[in-house]
């Protein structure tokens, strides 16, 4: 019979080996995309991957010949005003249901969470029909108009703003706050971590839009990083690999970083979130 | 229970805690108006645009099904239910209804599958494991676009990764995405990868929250691993993991944005899944009251899945 | 089954111990007490012993047999946690059938122990509750139950009662006691609270600063402390710690103030020392001309008083007595010692003890024992 430590030892290394494999499988499609982003197109379209002429001229021309910053700039201000815009609103409206009292409340609150059932992509015929007749077409406020709230950020704000001890309230009801002062003094810290969470909620599902801007937007100068490359893949039609590689490399990147830095933070905001 | 209770009440401690004249005022006058100011105050400019993009577009969804419709989207002649007959009849319909449960299903089950594996082979804290964490929740940065030019390379004929791998150990290369069955399978592995990242840090976080002495009474027992895992974690998790697959469901019906990049729906209509045939349907071929009607049907399966998911999210947990 | 402990030691960087130099025997059917302040390392102690974390040095042995390579299972104990650990999607029997079914009993046995065991602890009719239908105390009865069930001979106990409420917790002690005698278990158990040691244990070691402190039976702990940490920890109201001055070697003389001396003994060279004397242990007058202190406040308590009291000197003393006075805040009064008291040296070690004792064996031999009257 094997001893303990023996016996953890062979486990460690199996689990070491489960691990290399399955990060393997993750890692490949960007060790992938990377390597290729550093070579020749030439070189890549004869087969070849294996090529001596390693350089950052791909970065360079996707810099210089295709509209990638402009595209990254669009997709950060439409991501960021979504964001900033879906804080403020999905808070008041759940400040509403939780701590204000008024007729009708459960019922609106029964119709924000249908709206949760009903995908966007079932919706769009309308919608397109809707902001082509307010003008709105070919413009950021397309891509921000329509989701400057949202019935899942309003919902999961509410549970947050539930757990908060009744005699917060009370106190500040004693000390008679207004509305707004206690919406902003005492619900919005409390609940800070629920509101972090929802603004890296909403950043990313702006960001990640696809479907959306692709109908809407049909100018660089507004055009989101998604179907920018969507735009540059076809007009490249396939054959500049290379440059294409460099791209999404360009636009992957900073979102890796952040991820990278953010994941202490990340896990910190889920313990203090577990603890409540 | 004293030191919760004073910092709960921090953010009060620089006022004083003495009841000010107003709030004796305050109370002479009617409460409920003064909430209903602020209720309309607070909650209206949300009712506005869900009314505008949500309520208003599904009514007029559902109406344009009845329909069908001139070029602009205009309705033109009230139709009944035959929009509903002509798609439940069609068989290319129901061929991208079956395409669409078979990718659903196939990504559902892969997807946590392997995020299982993923949170449980990095649950155990040893040297080095955080790099290995961060890998796994890699995928969570990449958007749809990146993964499809990724997965569009590993894919590509002749020059792709995959073919080039086949053609070094003399194995038959395969048309990734021009034979129907293998585009699928194709768009299944980049939908499941892109997944992963955001799918592992949940369950890792799950994983984590199960009590460590679970696990120690476990070890006193002398349980197996895998033993622990089945009859422990899971069932602890058991929550998480409907969590997830019902979320994983749900976008999976509402997948486009790697069909539109690596297939547009081909070979063979064989990844046309519904949302990229409304899309084909309303803004290709203008054929808006047949695309309404396929956007009914889909908004009542989502609708079907996310009522799971609130009786879900109310009991919170299952036993 | 007895279990020593042998030099045992616990570092996880091979610089901080977070043990160090752990040594004692525990007899069969002995109730050991582990106690200590959190942060002690207590709970590491046990889970050291339970085999779920290795002895980074030293041995363990259990029934004279090492078992320091030994994974948990086959050191044959059992665990009772601060939790509980029950597996809130199973029900009370399957809970307590757990272990037994995944080492693949028989499902007749598993039935007839899980049985005995529910019966042992009360819980027969509510065998086909879940966790969360029972109250706290019946949690813990549970838990009870599956180390009982599980018919391991040693049994440790991980802060067991810390989650019920103070009247359940006087309760739940009686009945552990009970069964620990019933069923002849070693039983090894782990607590901040020194009332439940002191009450339930045979034995007791107290844990400070990574180090046992002392080991002994309550009744030697309370008598004779080894250092004023040991003196303090045990006995509520706490034992007062007061600052003395020994002015000459030869003069056996501790001063705190004019009327509050403390005839040391035997001789101490000159220097600072502190004196303890419990609660109980001083000699309060009112209406005295003489005096060296006020009164702070005065607590009732039902049957006796707490009185905060101030020294003239400035320190702050508890005495308790159960005398019926009358006193107001403020009063003057005079403090004066009674002849139980304990001396310890400036770094907190006993060196002398009160009257009728005997050396614990842990106090150093050199240190000469004084008798005092």
């Amino acid at each position: 019979m094997l001893n303990i430590t023996e016996q953890s030892k062979k486990e460690l290394w199996l689990r070491y080996i489960v691990l290399t494999i399955l990060a393997a499988i993750i890692l490949i499609p960007f060790l992938i995309g990377f390597w290729t982003s550093l070579l020749p197109t030439e070189d890549i379209s004869k087969g070849s991957l294996w090529s001596t002429h390693i350089s950052l001229d791909n970065y360079v021309t996707a810099f210089t010949q295709t509209p990638i910053i402009r595209y990254l700039l669009n997709s950060f201000i439409i991501s960021l005003l979504t964001m900033l815009s879906q804080l403020f609103f999905c808070s008041t409206s759940a400040y509403a249901f939780v701590f204000l009292k008024f007729k009708g409340r459960n019922l609106l609150f029964y119709a924000f969470l249908a709206t949760m059932m009903l995908p966007f992509e079932a919706e769009v015929i309308p919608n397109f029909t809707t902001v082509r007749n307010l003008n709105l077409l070919n413009h950021y406020s397309v891509m921000i108009i329509p989701f400057l709230t949202s019935a899942f950020g309003t919902f999961m704000l509410r549970q947050s703003f539930l757990q908060i001890p009744g005699e917060l309230k009370e106190a500040a009801d004693i000390e008679g706050l207004s509305h707004w002062k206690i919406y902003a003094r005492i619900v919005l810290p409390y609940s800070r971590i629920s509101l972090y969470t929802l603004a890296a909620y909403s950043f990313l599902t702006s960001w990640n839009q696809y479907l959306w801007p692709m109908l809407t937007t049909f100018s660089d100068n507004f055009r989101p990083v998604q179907d920018g490359l969507r735009q540059l893949q076809s007009q490249e039609s396939f054959n500049n690999w290379g440059m294409i590689q460099a791209s999404a490399a360009i636009v992957v990147i900073p979102t890796l970083v952040v991820l990278f830095f953010g994941q202490h933070f990340f896990k910190n905001g889920l313990n203090e979130g577990a603890l409540k | 229970m004293e030191e919760p209770l004073n910092r709960k009440l921090k953010p009060l401690s620089n006022k004083s805690v003495t009841l000010k004249t107003q709030s004796i005022e305050k109370s002479s006058y009617d409460v409920n108006a003064h909430d209903k100011f602020y209720a309309w105050f607070f909650l209206g400019p949300s009712l506005v645009i869900l009314s505008i993009f949500v309520f208003y577009p599904m009514m007029r969804t559902l109406y344009l099904s009845f329909f069908l419709t001139n070029s602009l989207g205009h309705p033109s002649v009230f139709v009944g239910f035959s929009n509903y007959i002509n798609l439940l009849t069609s068989s290319a319909y129901l061929d991208s209804l079956t395409a669409t449960l078979i990718y659903v299903i196939a990504v559902s089950i892969l997807t946590l599958v392997f995020g299982l594996l993923l949170a449980q082979t990095a649950s155990k804290k040893i040297a080095g494991i955080n790099i290995f964490r961060t890998i796994f929740s890699g995928t969570m940065g990449v958007s749809v676009s990146v993964a499809a030019i990724f997965w569009l390379f590993i894919f590509n004929p002749s020059i792709g990764l995959l073919d080039q791998v086949a053609s070094f150990f003399h194995l038959p290369t395969i048309n990734w995405l021009t034979q129907p069955s293998w585009a699928m399978t194709a768009v299944i592995i980049s939908t499941v990868w892109m997944n992963l990242g955001f799918t592992f840090l949940i369950f890792f976080g799950a994983f984590q929250s199960v009590p460590k002495f679970f696990y120690e009474a476990a070890e006193i027992e002398g349980l197996s691993r895998s033993y622990q895992f089945f009859h422990i974690t899971l069932p602890m998790i058991s929550p998480t993991i409907f969590f997830i697959s019902i979320i994983t469901l749900i976008e999976s019906f509402k997948s486009f944005g790697l069909i539109d990049l690596m297939t547009a729906g081909g070979p063979n209509n064989a990844t046309n899944l519904l949302v990229y045939r409304i899309y084909q349907d309303a803004f290709l071929s203008g054929n808006y009251g047949s695309a309404s009607t396929q956007s009914v049907i889909l908004a009542i399966i989502i609708a079907l899945f996310t009522l799971i998911q609130f009786k879900l999210l109310e009991k919170k947990v299952t036993y | 089954m007895s279990i020593e402990l042998k030099n045992i030691a616990k570092t996880y960087d091979n610089k901080n111990w977070i043990l160090k130099d752990i040594n004692t025997k525990i007899e069969t059917g002995e109730f050991f007490a582990i106690v200590g302040p959190s942060g002690c390392g207590k709970s590491t102690l046990l889970r050291m012993i339970a085999g779920l974390i290795p002895i980074s040095s030293g041995d363990l042995q259990i029934d004279n047999r090492s078992v320091i390579n030994l994974p948990p299972r086959e050191r044959n104990l059992t665990m009772v946690f601060q939790d509980y650990a029950l597996f809130p999607f199973l029900d009370v029997e399957a809970n307590v059938g757990f272990g037994l079914k995944a080492r693949k009993m028989p499902e007749l046995k598993i039935k007839k122990r899980v049985a005995h065991a529910l019966e042992l602890v009360d819980l027969t009719a509510l065998k086909t509750r879940k966790p969360r239908e029972l109250s706290g105390g019946q949690r813990q009865r549970v838990a009870l139950a599956r180390a009982i069930a599980s018919d391991a001979k040693i049994c440790l106990m991980d802060e067991p009662l810390s989650n019920l409420d103070a009247q359940l917790r006087g309760k739940m002690r009686s009945e552990i006691r009970e069964l620990q005698q019933r069923l002849g278990l070693t039983l090894i158990y782990v607590t901040h609270d020194q009332i439940e040691a002191m009450t339930m244990a045979d034995r007791i070691m107290v844990l400070n600063n990574q180090q046992v402190q002392q080991v002994g039976s309550p009744l030697d702990i309370y008598q004779h402390p080894s250092n004023s940490f040991v003196g303090t920890f045990f006995g509520t109201p706490q034992m007062n710690i007061l600052k003395a001055h020994c002015p000459h070697t030869h003069n056996q003389q501790l001063i705190i103030d004019p009327f509050l001396t403390f005839q040391s003994p035997l001789d101490l060279p000159a220097g600072d020392y502190f004196v303890g004397v419990r609660p109980v242990d001083f000699d309060l007058t009112t209406h005295v001309t003489r005096t060296n202190a006020f009164v702070r406040s005065v607590e009732y308590l039902g049957n006796e008083f707490i009185i905060y009291i101030k020294l003239d000197d400035s320190a702050e003393i508890r005495v308790v007595t159960s005398e019926k006075i009358d006193l107001n805040s403020n009063e003057r009064v005079l403090i004066r010692p009674k002849n139980k008291f304990f001396i310890f040296d400036h770094s907190g070690k006993t060196i002398s003890f009160m009257k009728g004792v005997q050396n614990n064996g842990r106090t150093s031999k050199q240190e000469t024992q004084a008798i005092i009257q």
